[in-house]
């Protein structure tokens, strides 16, 4: 049972304040993941959380008790880094044991206890190794285990498998992830990676300069971003955005974007919605993920006539760069359905997918057609 | 305008053998990308065609002639680099200028200022001009190296990993501007990576390499559907084509773990009981009630507009990618089928492609 609560936290490296107003509030055997750019103030969260960072504004509460003046060894997290921090000299079965070594708990608990994580971990039959011959992926396992074996009130990841290369890294996602469901301990992971993101998390935590900008499930934070910042960040290939104006002419609605000879028709059913963001005209930003563009080979009613610019064809889809006047919009698409650059094809935006952002602020203007 | 052929060419250093008898044509304009992992031969190639390195056996021709004797100066080809190599002391403008500032070259003081802003606007650096280029950020940086390259007018382009150093989200929009130059300037293009969406999404050819040789040449779309051998059908493709161990019998696929699966009729049944590999690509899997084979979820990746689902088999584990709107828990029993059209058979022992092999 380990909650987890940030209030009000601000931390300071000099005259750089790198976590401004930071509240989060961490449920019992949660999956959180911090993600955002290398400088975000993710990882100084992380080690203000731990107790290796001292924070100068706010409170950390862990299960209700306020542990920021509590040094790093006194509340009781373990902690996981990139690099895999292993004793050389030791195996891999001293390694995961050294943890209990200072608990004073007698020769046998210590051997079952360790013997149990190594299984867990399917490093049962390295124990006797020294960590200078093992893989990435098992000085890794290795160091995960160690982290456990004391059965902390959370974990701690600091970018665990930024190091390993792209395939260990998917394995070990869904180990880490497996490893999660069956301990069931409170875990904070950082990353910079949207995927691993949204593959590991129950929710995500965006942070840019400092800033808390979102905090959802994966698909709220896919679907529903709250800013540009957000929208931008999740998702690949990147959302389209482009300055865009909404108008009602004679019942018929569309949203056109700056530079574009024509304009989106949107079904006149969304009129009340779409007042919000014609009051927002000409401060008004448009976004739509590239599934969100769909495209057709013949003229049809409400689509309008674009030019394919660049076809990047990926194997199982396509993305096409549409051109629409001065704008470019990116489309994903079947593979091959638009059969050479410079053909005519026709657009239209998928109502449901379209995004309302106010161009200045960047924040979402949160509505949903 | 430049057309490219190397023939038979091999190159050792020491007793390493880097490249082994590799023959490539790349057409007048064409962007052609060579694909492979570290230790290749990739960058020893784009060297050999720089002029920077001598074959040891086979000739490189450029537009018909060989230029085992042409110096790097004299062949008319620019090349960039990953770590951008600008003068640091210049402006952006000055770093531009430069390759055009020899006597040697003849170019007008007017006509070095017209180049300059055309390639700036061209890679949308104008506001950049008069900035040191220790103030730019890499995204910028990569412009102006390649802008360097471009301001001469070179025959052909050639291009090491120059994406590899940047972050995702740019490397992204380079992407775009890389193809969209090449098909403004008309330029050709050797480019070598070992990322495959940046072969897939760019290449008019890509060329697989490995240990050396060159192992196939295609279109992206030969490549992906119709791989030569199991290396290029998991050169391609993220996650990979996944590679099943199995055998057909009574026109059946049966997998090394029982699963039987069907297959289209031209599949052959010459093969009957000869050990043999079946690759099928994840968007080609299907999860639904009713469907033949049975797997567990081992995984569950969210891409937002889709997930690519991990399926234990035994003790296998296969990748498919399903729509965002399904929805799937750990260790879920489902069923699961194949598109049996779009199925690659390969041989169990050599990995060949029976379609390749003929």
């Amino acid at each position: 049972m380990t909650q987890i609560e940030l209030r009000g936290i601000e931390k300071y490296f000099g005259a750089v304040q790198v976590i401004k107003d930071l509240n989060l509030s961490i449920a019992d055997r949660e999956f959180i993941v911090l993600l955002g750019q290398s400088g975000c103030g993710k990882t100084t969260t992380l080690r203000a959380i731990a107790g290796l960072e001292s924070i100068d504004v706010g409170d950390i509460l862990i299960d209700g008790q306020p542990v920021q003046h509590m040094k790093a060894s006194d509340r009781d997290i373990a902690f996981v880094f990139q690099s895999f921090s292993l004793y050389p000299h030791m195996s891999v079965y001293e390694n995961i044991a050294f943890p209990l070594r200072a608990t004073g708990r007698d020769r046998a608990g210590m051997d079952e206890e360790v013997r149990a994580v190594a299984k867990t971990l399917q490093i049962s039959h390295l124990l006797s190794r020294k960590p200078s011959a093992l893989s990435g992926g098992d000085m890794q396992r290795v160091a995960i285990g160690r982290a456990l074996v004391r059965r902390p009130k959370a974990m701690l990841m600091d970018e665990p498998i930024g190091a390993l290369d792209a395939k260990l890294r998917e394995e070990m996602r869904a180990e880490i992830k497996r490893l999660h469901i069956k301990q069931g301990s409170t875990t904070i992971y950082v990353t910079h990676d949207q995927v691993e993101a949204m593959s590991l998390a129950d929710r995500i935590v965006i942070m840019h300069e400092g800033v808390l900008q979102q905090i959802g499930s994966p698909s709220e934070v896919y679907g529903h971003p709250s800013n540009l910042f957000v929208a931008q960040f999740v998702g690949s290939p990147v959302m389209n955005v482009a300055e865009a104006s909404v108008a009602d002419e004679g019942g018929q609605l569309s949203a056109k974007l700056r530079g574009a000879s024509q304009g989106f028709q949107l079904p006149p059913a969304f009129s009340d919605i779409l007042s919000t963001a014609k009051a927002e005209n000409g401060n008004l930003s448009l976004g739509v993920r590239p599934e969100g563009v769909l495209v057709s080979r013949e003229a049809r009613d409400g689509f309008i006539p674009v030019e394919a610019h660049i076809i990047e064809p990926l194997g199982s889809h396509d993305i096409v760069d549409l051109k629409l006047g001065e704008q470019m919009l990116r489309a994903r698409t079947k593979s091959g359905f638009v059969p050479q650059a410079g053909t005519t094809v026709w657009a239209r935006i998928d109502p449901a997918q379209a995004h309302f952002f106010n161009t200045a602020t960047g924040m979402s203007l949160g509505i949903r057609l | 305008m430049a057309h490219i052929e190397l023939k038979g060419i091999t190159k050792t250093f020491g007793n390493h053998t880097a490249l082994k008898d590799l023959n490539l044509q790349i057409a007048d304009g064409e962007f052609f990308v060579l694909l492979g992992q570290t230790g290749a031969g990739k960058t020893t190639t784009l060297r050999l065609v720089a002029g920077l390195e001598k074959p040891t056996a086979g000739t490189v021709l450029i537009d018909g002639k060989d230029m085992a004797d042409w110096g790097p100066a004299e062949r008319d080809v620019a090349l960039v680099l990953q770590q951008y190599s600008l003068y640091p002391r210049y402006t952006v403008r000055e770093n531009l200028e430069f390759p055009l500032k020899p006597a040697i070259r003849r170019v007008s003081p007017a006509e070095i200022k017209e180049r300059v802003d055309r390639v700036a606007k061209t890679l949308r650096i104008e506001h950049l001009l008069d900035r040191k280029t220790d103030r730019l950020s890499g995204g910028e940086m990569q412009r102006v190296s390649i802008g360097r390259a471009i301001v001469r007018k070179p025959r052909v382009f050639l291009m090491d990993e120059p994406l590899s150093a940047l972050d995702a989200k740019l490397r992204e929009a380079l992407r775009t501007e890389l193809k969209n130059l090449q098909m403004n300037l008309g330029a050709t293009f050797l480019f070598v990576t070992h990322d495959q969406i940046e072969a897939m999404s760019m290449g008019d050819k890509i060329g697989v390499l490995n240990n050396g040789q060159l192992v196939q040449t295609g279109t992206p779309q030969e490549i992906y559907t119709n791989p030569k051998n199991t290396f290029v059908a998991r050169a391609v493709g993220s996650p990979p084509m996944n590679l099943i161990e199995g055998k057909i019998s009574g026109g059946e696929a049966i997998t090394s773990e029982g699963l039987k699966l069907p297959l289209a009729a031209q599949a052959g049944a010459t093969t009957d009981n000869r050990l043999l590999t079946f690759g099928v690509r994840p968007e080609d899997l299907v999860l639904e009630s009713g469907a033949p084979a049975e797997a567990r979820v081992h995984d569950i990746e969210n891409h937002g507009v889709e997930k690519i689902v991990t399926l234990r088999t035994g003790e296998k584990f296969i990748h498919a990618t399903v729509p965002a709107q399904i929805d799937l828990k750990l260790d879920e029993q489902v069923r699961f089928n194949w598109n049996p059209d779009k199925v690659v058979v390969f041989d169990g022992g050599s990995g060949v492609s029976l379609r390749h092999a003929g």
